[in-house]
């Protein structure tokens, strides 16, 4: 994933070229296949040597959240198809806690 | 260095018109006038919004289109490691072989054991190996597919890597993911691993012939599937005996059916 995201942001250096990048920014879900402290972990192992070495890695988290048919409420979710906290029911749709997007970079 | 061009010193040109030689219809003056213009001060934002799959995602369709327009019925194997995912892709083609042209992907961190043992079940077989890799992608897959060659009317088994994590993430282009779930293994699995059960259009409850030694509890392992995925078809197998395989088959005929009718 790391690697799809340099990868992206060294097309973005191609179209429009800059020094470095400052910070990249990424909006994860909190129940997205994702451990952000993985990803910080493994940041600047992968961006070495890219465009992208030193760049900061920003995490903004997307928190989980469903659509609770019974309920015909929004509510929280904290695991993924988990009952609702409310009528404790299973009839729940997802929608959000799933983002995994590459929403900006900072360059300079 | 212009930031917006990047075409050398600053002072050297002005960007005065907006009839900008390099197509940027902006002025220069915005930085001067201390007017923060996100994109084009020198130190700027770059909005991006893209999923971090998008790569994958589109190299999966290409991969899908390709094998569609060959009619080329792709599955994805996934699992834990030993479910009996070759084991199963064995009996298989010992089963099939004679009815239908059928190649494999292998994909594993390393060796070629399990290629080596499709290849003596007589199907042709790519060994994938992804070092410290925990998938396959699809830029992988569309490599591993150039080495094959794409009969039509054949059956492409991808043997993903043992992992019930991360291969829920990474479409390669197939027409449907299988999970293998042994019964050795937790009926609560699905509920532990929701993604990759979500991701997956059959689940094989494989090693049923081991079910007399063991407490698992068919009905609730199929409950916990459906809970988080109410679609997912779900057949007990052995690979060993051979039981089930037969509904498997018929599976893969009616959904092999469905991908060419839908082209």
């Amino acid at each position: 994933m790391l690697e799809s995201i340099i990868e992206t942001v060294e097309e973005e250096h191609r179209k429009q070229p800059f020094n470095r990048v400052r910070m990249i920014r990424l909006k994860l879900g909190a129940l997205a296949t994702v451990a952000p402290d993985s990803l910080r972990f493994c940041f600047p192992i992968i961006a070495g040597g890219s465009v992208a070495e030193g760049a900061q890695l920003e995490i903004d988290t997307v928190q989980g959240a469903g659509w609770c048919e019974d309920c015909r409420a929004s509510i929280a979710l904290t695991e993924r198809y988990g009952p609702c906290p409310v009528c404790h029911g299973e009839r729940i749709h997802m929608t959000s806690g799933d983002e995994l997007q590459l929403t900006e970079i900072e360059v300079e | 260095m212009c930031a917006i061009c990047g075409c050398g010193a600053l002072g050297d040109h002005t960007h005065a018109s907006g009839d900008h030689a390099h197509g940027l219809p902006i002025e220069f003056g915005a930085k001067l006038a201390a007017v923060h213009i996100p994109g084009w001060s020198q130190e700027r934002t770059i909005r991006i919004e893209r999923a971090i799959l998008d790569k994958n995602d589109a190299l999966a369709e290409i991969n899908r289109s390709r094998l569609r327009s060959a009619d080329v019925f792709a599955l994805n194997f996934v699992s834990s490691p030993g479910s009996g995912k070759t084991s199963l892709l064995v009996r298989t083609i010992a089963d099939l072989l004679s009815r239908r042209p059928i190649a494999v992907i292998e994909g594993d961190q390393q060796t070629s054991l399990d290629a080596d043992r499709i290849r003596a079940a007589g199907a042709p077989a790519v060994q994938l190996n992804t070092g410290n890799g925990c998938h396959l992608d699809a830029h992988m897959v569309a490599h591993s597919l150039d080495k094959l060659s794409l009969v039509p009317g054949s059956l492409l088994f991808i043997e993903n890597v043992g992992n019930l994590v991360c291969p829920a993430a990474f479409d390669l282009g197939e027409a449907h993911k299988v999970l293998v779930l042994s019964v050795t293994e937790g009926e609560d699995k699905p509920l532990k691993y929701p993604n990759m059960f979500a991701a997956a259009d059959l689940m094989l409850l494989n090693k049923t012939d081991l079910l007399p030694h063991l407490d698992f509890d068919m009905q609730a392992c199929a409950a916990a599937a459906r809970r988080v995925n109410p679609t997912i078809d779900i057949l007990p197998v052995s690979a060993r005996t051979g039981a089930g395989l037969g509904a498997f088959y018929d599976w893969i005929d009616a959904r092999h059916l469905s991908q060419a009718l839908a082209i």
